[in-house]
């Protein structure tokens, strides 16, 4: 069978803006956030790799989303990068596509203020009722409520 | 002395409450009534509900969420209720006390009445300060 | 028939992520449940940012209680990604004979508790106290009963004595045959048998959607384990098997525990044995820009740490995500089409920790009766009790 990298290398070679090997086992692939939900369907669906977690960074050119997928029989770790604009942060859910994106899309429209859309079940996850709305603490210029 | 401390003295029910601590405080709790430690030698048990304890056992750093919660179980017990703060978190916040979600230390939010220091205390502290508080009563 | 909603929670008393679930019931039968989260959220990965590299450790052990060193070694694993830091072979083995100390002491634990809210008090009360040697020699060599600030980047922090490694053989002696009985006891236990077989099954295609890790996915058949996919420490050095079962059901998760107690007494046993000489910790320079990803198989499965720096001595970013943030939405799928008596030894079956059953509540609305977490377990134990009458033993 042809590596998993190889084959979805080839297969997304013309939307994938960088691909950077840091190691066997590490790989970091960048997309533009319109390509990223097909490309976690390809990895999800038709290589079954295991969707991990996901983060957000707040970085001074925008909001930067980090999807870890594990491909546990290869022991690799790839890791889909992408970047939202920091005034109107949108991007696709993937919660549709695979249950295990749910909660985290919800923390991260929580902490980071990205808006996840199509999500199937937005809402609080983490913070109290009483949060102020608009106030997102792992952003870096943060204000307390 | 009254009736109900000299009772009270004799077998303190304890109810436990996690306000955001990370586990070990409550483990240690549990490990008090397992056979090496075995609180209930001093009459202490572990209760269901609030309203059947006589002491709250406070661990954690008391989170935003957590934190109207506790209020509303102290406001729930029957009096007297005595209050622990059980372990670093609970006591000062430790390591999280400059988190954005933390409300606490547990004595900004309900009185106090004893603190058992530790992180995690150990089963030996609980029960010397089990004891120690018992005898704070009697007095 | 009328839709009940019981609500369990929201307070877990021992939980690392409190939760708060809301089960929809018809009569006796769960037909869906609600999870809610966020009791515990302390901010630990904001706090993390304003940590120095060296101090992370501490704050990371402090996630949970009970898996403070899986926690601290898939950080301090990133961290030496980012860097390029090779360990020393001596804390290589080192770290994997406390971490597998740790897996001992937690499965025990989580067994004593299954037992608990099956109604078996005794195994509750010996599988705590087989545990607390586990727990003291853990104290003698590293100081503490839990939180053992043993790793750092670069190595570990404190040396085994000549006498430690003996005492560690000597306790695993004796629990050996702790474990035999424990194991002989809940594989032929017809009450058991009946009471958790079939029960909460979680399909190897569910477990896969909701990205289930550890015992749980390994329950459903699911061969993963972090150890042996991408080998951490000393795990590539020493024999030892992945346990799986293909059942998915409650019983599947039970014996995968039990029976990786027999694995980690047997990887501690050879760490023991090849135990190198030498150093204990690199020398750390500072740390590189760049990002760096840590994994370890924790007692409840994989632990996923990332951690970017930038070049200063703070992280920038280190997301932190716990085995229990993937396994506890998994009983969406198993609790539904259960009995409410069933439910909360489905929940506690994915070790969320601690089950939630003490805060549990039953509120009937057309009746107005209200139970209390411990009716719940009483439900559970009761159930127990009519099977032994019912001529299964």
């Amino acid at each position: 069978m042809l590596d998993p990298i190889t084959r979805f290398r080839e297969r997304f070679w013309k939307t994938m803006v960088k691909f950077d090997q840091r190691s066997a086992k590490r790989i970091y692939i960048e997309f533009r956030p319109i390509d990223v939900p097909e490309a976690v369907r390809y990895l999800t669906s038709t290589l079954r790799a295991r969707f991990v977690i996901m983060s957000g960074v707040d970085i001074p050119e925008g909001i930067e989303l980090l999807y870890h997928l594990s491909f546990d029989g290869f022991g690799k770790i790839v890791t889909l990068r992408t970047r939202v604009n920091k005034d109107s942060p949108q991007i696709e859910s993937i919660a549709p596509i695979i249950e295990a994106a749910s909660w985290i899309e919800r923390e991260i429209a929580e902490l980071l203020g990205v808006e996840f859309i199509g999500h199937p079940h937005p809402g609080r996850l983490l913070l109290a009722e009483d949060w102020l709305e608009g106030c997102y603490p792992l952003r870096s210029e943060r204000h307390k409520p | 002395m009254s009736i109900t401390l000299k009772a009270l003295q004799k077998s303190p029910w304890v109810f436990h409450l996690n306000t955001g601590a990370c586990n070990n405080c409550d483990i240690e709790i549990l490990n008090c009534l397992t056979p090496k430690f075995d609180l209930e030698r001093f009459g202490v048990k572990l209760v269901g509900s609030i309203r059947h304890a006589d002491c709250l056992l406070v661990t954690g750093p008391v989170t935003r969420k957590a934190a109207p919660r506790l209020k509303t179980l102290y406001e729930q017990a029957p009096r007297p209720c005595l209050v622990v703060a059980c372990g670093t978190c609970a006591i000062s916040g430790g390591i999280f006390k400059d988190g954005y979600n933390i409300c606490g230390p547990v004595d900004k939010i309900v009185p106090v009445d004893a603190y058992i220091p530790g992180c995690p205390p150990k089963p030996e502290a609980y029960i010397l300060g089990i004891v120690k508080l018992l005898e704070k009563l009697g007095q | 028939m009328a839709k009940t909603i019981i609500p369990i929670g929201p307070y877990h008393p021992l939980q690392e992520e409190a939760e708060f679930f809301q089960l929809h019931v018809e009569g006796e039968k769960v037909v869906g449940i609600d999870v809610s989260i966020g009791y515990n959220h302390r901010g630990i990965e904001k706090i993390s940012e304003s940590l120095t590299f060296d101090q992370v450790p501490y704050l990371v052990e402090r996630v949970c209680g009970i898996c403070s060193t899986s926690h601290p070694l898939a950080y301090v694993q990133a961290v030496e990604e980012i860097g390029g830091i090779q360990v020393p072979e001596r804390a290589l083995y080192l770290r994997t004979i406390i971490a597998e100390m740790e897996r001992l002491h937690s499965h025990l634990l989580w067994a004593g508790l299954a037992g608990h809210f099956l109604g078996y008090n005794t195994v509750w009360m010996w599988a705590w106290k087989y545990r607390e040697p586990v727990l003291d020699v853990l104290e003698a060599v590293t100081g503490n009963r839990q939180n053992y600030a043993f790793m750092k980047v670069g190595g570990i922090r404190r040396d085994f004595e000549k006498e430690d490694i003996f005492r560690i053989d000597q306790i695993l002696d004796e629990l050996k045959p702790k474990i035999d009985l424990l194991t002989g006891a809940v594989m032929d236990d017809p009450v058991l048998h009946a009471r958790v077989k079939g029960v909460g099954i979680l399909k190897p295609e569910d477990a896969y959607s909701f990205g289930a890790v550890g015992p749980t996915a390994r329950a459903s058949g699911i061969k993963i384990d972090v150890r042996r996919d991408e080998p951490y420490a000393a795990y590539d050095r020493v024999e030892w098997d992945v346990i799986t079962d293909p059942a998915g059901d409650v019983f599947a998760r039970v014996k995968v525990r039990l029976l990786e107690l027999y694995e980690s007494v047997k990887i501690i046993r050879q760490c023991l044995r090849d135990l190198p000489g030498g150093e204990i910790s690199a020398r750390v320079k500072e740390i590189p820009p760049g990002e760096g990803i840590g994994r370890v198989e924790a007692p409840r499965g994989e632990c996923f740490h990332y951690v970017c720096s930038d070049g200063t001595n703070r992280p920038v970013r280190h997301k932190i995500r716990a085995p229990s943030y993937v396994n506890v939405p998994t009983c969406q799928v198993t609790v539904p089409g259960e009995t409410i008596s069933d439910a909360t030894i489905i929940l506690a079956s994915v070790d969320p920790c601690y089950s939630c059953t003490e805060r549990m509540q039953v509120v009937d609305k057309e009746k107005g009766t209200t139970l209390s977490g411990k009716d719940l377990v009483r439900l559970s134990q009761e159930k127990t009790a009519l099977l032994i009458k019912g001529g299964h033993r």
